[in-house]
């Protein structure tokens, strides 16, 4: 599905990412850790098309097609999603109405049947019980005023209106309260199949008991430092990053 | 020494312009002889003549305002053109097809009428559209029960005595350099007036008035609501209006007797110039509304898109004791626009009550200034006041000011004040791409969003055009 190839980008002239490569497939879940400002946020929002990060080279494919040739939106389209570490506030912008604005984008590009306030009034009810939310943070702006937590159920909220083909959720974990992390992992998990793909950007193993990776790697100084199996996020929980990035360094002086 | 000065410039009338007076217009440049030459022109009463006169005294010993944050070059008054005989519009065009496509464009955008592009345009209507038709049906609607909504020349030669009793009794000619300008040379504009206890049982709008010839650079504009009336007046529409005038200097004047309620909404949509600035129309206006009787109610509400330079602040005189003023505008700046505006609450009667939202959205390089003016008399006790003013920014290269004077003279006064300003920066694009929503749709979510409080004021087919006009302005600024 996602195919990362020496992918290296900058933010104002800085590097940030400095060789990524990752392969993801359908009906995987794959996790990334790593310190505060190794990169995590920056892959994904280069994935997702962020203005202010410069791809300076590599290369990355998306269910074949060259992911940098598609505008931003055009990604989300194609089925790209990312749940964001800062989920911004829109004053005045109901949520209700950014919701089914962003699921008729999509339908439209899909050829499927846009939703009438009416009928997308039925539709979201729905949605909003996967994620227990209050029917009143329909009404209001979006995430304008929103807690923490609040935010990121907004965002699963949102990721279950559009069913991504590939989710990117940083740091949804962070915030939530023990119930909230509850039920906002089962959520991805029922939202998740097998022509699905999750990449699960998190601090703590925690979440990664409820969705379960098949891989886990570590992102350190914009590279992948390691990749292996569910049982490293609790080594590194264990044991910290440093012991990695030791590793990575006596790998590469040899 | 005044009768003196009058017997000769009277003289000089009388030898001056005897033969002139046939002429379609006059030589460019301002002197006494215009303003004769005008009023003659008009058929105008000796009192109206006096009344331009005293203005055209004061304003020569005016100097041009200079506190306002805006720059441009000065007039030269002595080159304007005060008077041409009003022409009907002439077609232009045989069809749609000839018009500038880039204008029929903007039509559809907006989803004017195809009649009402053809008028706009310019192109010859089929009768059976004439707007003159639709008019005549308002008008006499509005006879049937006593409104006079008309030409201000018209009310002039049929109301004389209306005009006079309420003319300048809110904006005194000397008021300000502009002010005094329009009083010494306004050519024409709307006259309303709503009797007691009548309520206006349509909007009325500038779009449908019966005089269609232009009403020119200097436009005046007077409406009356006596007790208990009330009315909903529409100025411009969001048509894109070009004129060759590049100085427009209008004053309007609001009185609302008591328990009378007076909204006022404009859309404005001058040519604001290219992209460099050049050639726009400078719009300096004053509007002012006196809350004269008792619990009178005055509702400013303005959306603001065009014009090279704005300077405006719709007013309020709070006079009658429990009277409420309200001010919501939304003002927008792209390219090199210049806009300083907002307006002015001044609390003289008791528990007098007065709002103000005005939300600024700067683009390009423009500037985009509020500055406003919240002023308690000794005697307003129990009054108070709320305002909120929001900027918002669009871009690196543009600016926002706010300008808040508050001035309270009785202690019994609460007055509170409350700003921010904000970005549509990247994230929240971003944020919006993200979820599929283009960035043009993003941008139009996100204005519509930070208007709502002003755009809930509008009359509803004003509203859901002041919207798309909004995304059509800024087009192409953002991403
Ligand atoms: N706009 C910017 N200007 C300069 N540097 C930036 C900018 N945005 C990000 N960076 C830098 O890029 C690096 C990577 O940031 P990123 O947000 O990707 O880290 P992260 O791995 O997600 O960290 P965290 O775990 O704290 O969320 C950091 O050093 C950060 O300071
Ligand atoms: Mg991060």
């Amino acid at each position: 599905m996602l195919s990362i190839r020496n992918l290296t980008a900058s933010i104002n002239g800085t590097p940030v990412l400095k060789g990524i490569d990752l392969e993801i497939k359908a009906g995987e879940i794959h996790a990334i850790m790593g310190p505060n400002g190794s990169g995590k946020s920056t892959l994904g929002k280069v994935l997702v098309g962020h203005p202010a990060y410069e791809v300076t080279g590599g290369e990355v494919l998306y269910e074949g097609r060259n992911l940098f040739e598609l505008a931003a939106d055009e990604r989300a389209r194609a089925g790209i999603f990312m749940g964001f570490q800062h989920p911004i506030e829109v004053p005045g912008v109901s949520n209700a109405a950014f919701l089914r604005l962003a699921y008729n984008k999509k339908a439209e590009a899909e050829g499927r049947d846009e939703l009438d306030p009416l009928e997308f009034d039925d539709f979201i009810h729905e949605k909003i019980k996967l994620v227990s939310m209050k029917e009143e943070f329909l009404d209001r702006s979006l995430n304008e005023g929103f807690s923490g937590g609040e935010k990121k159920r907004n965002e699963i909220l949102q990721m279950a209106v559009l069913e991504p083909k590939l989710a990117i959720l940083d740091e949804l974990d962070s915030g939530l309260d023990i119930d909230a992390l509850r039920v906002l992992g089962d959520a991805v998990n029922k939202l998740q199949r097998p022509d699905r793909a999750l990449l699960i950007i998190t601090h703590f193993p925690r979440i990664l008991e409820t969705i379960q990776p098949q891989f886990v790697h570590v992102l350190s100084g914009g590279r992948i430092l390691k990749s292996a199996g569910k049982e490293l996020a609790t080594e590194l929980e264990d044991r910290g990053y440093d012991w990695v990035l030791e590793e990575a360094a006596a790998g590469g002086a040899r | 020494m005044t009768s003196t000065f009058n017997v000769v410039t009277s003289q000089e009338y009388k030898y001056g312009f005897v033969t002139d007076i046939e002429a379609d217009s006059v030589a460019p440049g301002l002197s006494e002889e215009v303003i004769r030459f005008i009023s003659a022109k008009k058929g105008e009463p000796d009192w109206l003549l006096e009344f331009r006169l005293k203005a055209y005294r004061h304003w020569l010993t005016m100097a041009e305002p200079e506190w306002a944050k805006v720059e441009y070059p000065k007039p030269d008054f002595q080159k304007i053109v005060y008077y041409s005989a009003p022409k009907p519009k002439k077609p232009q065009y045989a069809s749609m097809d000839e018009v500038d496509p880039e204008l029929r464009r903007t039509f559809e955008k907006l989803g004017v009428p195809i009649h009402e592009q053809e008028a706009l345009a310019g192109v010859a209507v089929d009768v059976v559209f004439d707007s003159v038709s639709v008019t005549t049906t308002y008008r006499e609607k509005l006879a049937a029960v006593g409104i006079i909504f008309c030409s201000f020349s018209e009310a002039v030669k049929s109301h004389p005595d209306l005009v006079k009793q309420y003319l300048g009794s809110v904006v005194p000619s000397s008021d300000n350099f502009y002010a005094a300008l329009n009083s010494a040379v306004f050519t024409d504009g709307s006259f309303v007036f709503i009797p007691k206890g009548v309520a206006c049982p349509m909007d009325l709008s500038t779009y449908f008035r019966i005089n269609n010839k232009e009403s020119g650079q200097f436009e005046r504009t007077l409406i009356v609501a006596e007790e208990g009336a009330s009315v909903s007046y529409l100025e411009g529409c969001t048509a894109p209006q070009f004129d060759t005038n590049q100085l427009h200097a209008a004053v309007v004047e609001l009185v609302a007797l008591d328990r009378a309620s007076i909204k006022y909404s404009t859309v404005q949509n001058w040519y604001a110039g290219d992209k460099d600035g050049k050639g726009g129309i400078f719009n300096f206006v004053t509007k002012r509304g006196l809350c004269k009787g008792k619990a009178s109610h005055i509702s400013w509400t303005q959306v603001e898109t065009g014009s090279a330079i704005t300077w405006k602040y719709p007013s309020c005189v709070l006079l009658g004791d429990d009277s409420i003023g309200e001010f919501y505008s939304v003002a927008l700046t792209n390219h090199k626009q210049q806009a300083d505006t907002g307006t002015k609450m001044i609390h003289i009667g008791r528990n007098t009550k007065s709002t103000i939202v005005s939300k600024g959205i700067s683009a390009g390089d423009s500037s985009n200034s509020y500055r406003g003016l919240v002023k308690v008399q000794p005697k307003a006790e129990g009054a108070r006041n709320f305002s909120q003013c929001d900027s918002m920014l669009i871009g690196q290269s543009c600016s926002a000011s706010t300008f808040p004077y508050i001035e309270v003279q009785n202690r019994s006064a609460r007055v509170e004040h409350e700003a921010t300003t904000s970005k549509i920066g990247e994230e929240q694009l971003l944020y919006f791409q993200q979820r599929g929503i283009p960035a043009e749709e993003a941008i139009s979510m996100i204005i519509n969003g930070f208007c709502k409080d002003v755009f809930r004021e509008l009359p509803m087919e004003f509203a859901v055009e002041a919207t798309r006009l909004l995304s059509l302005k800024l087009e192409g600024s953002v991403g």
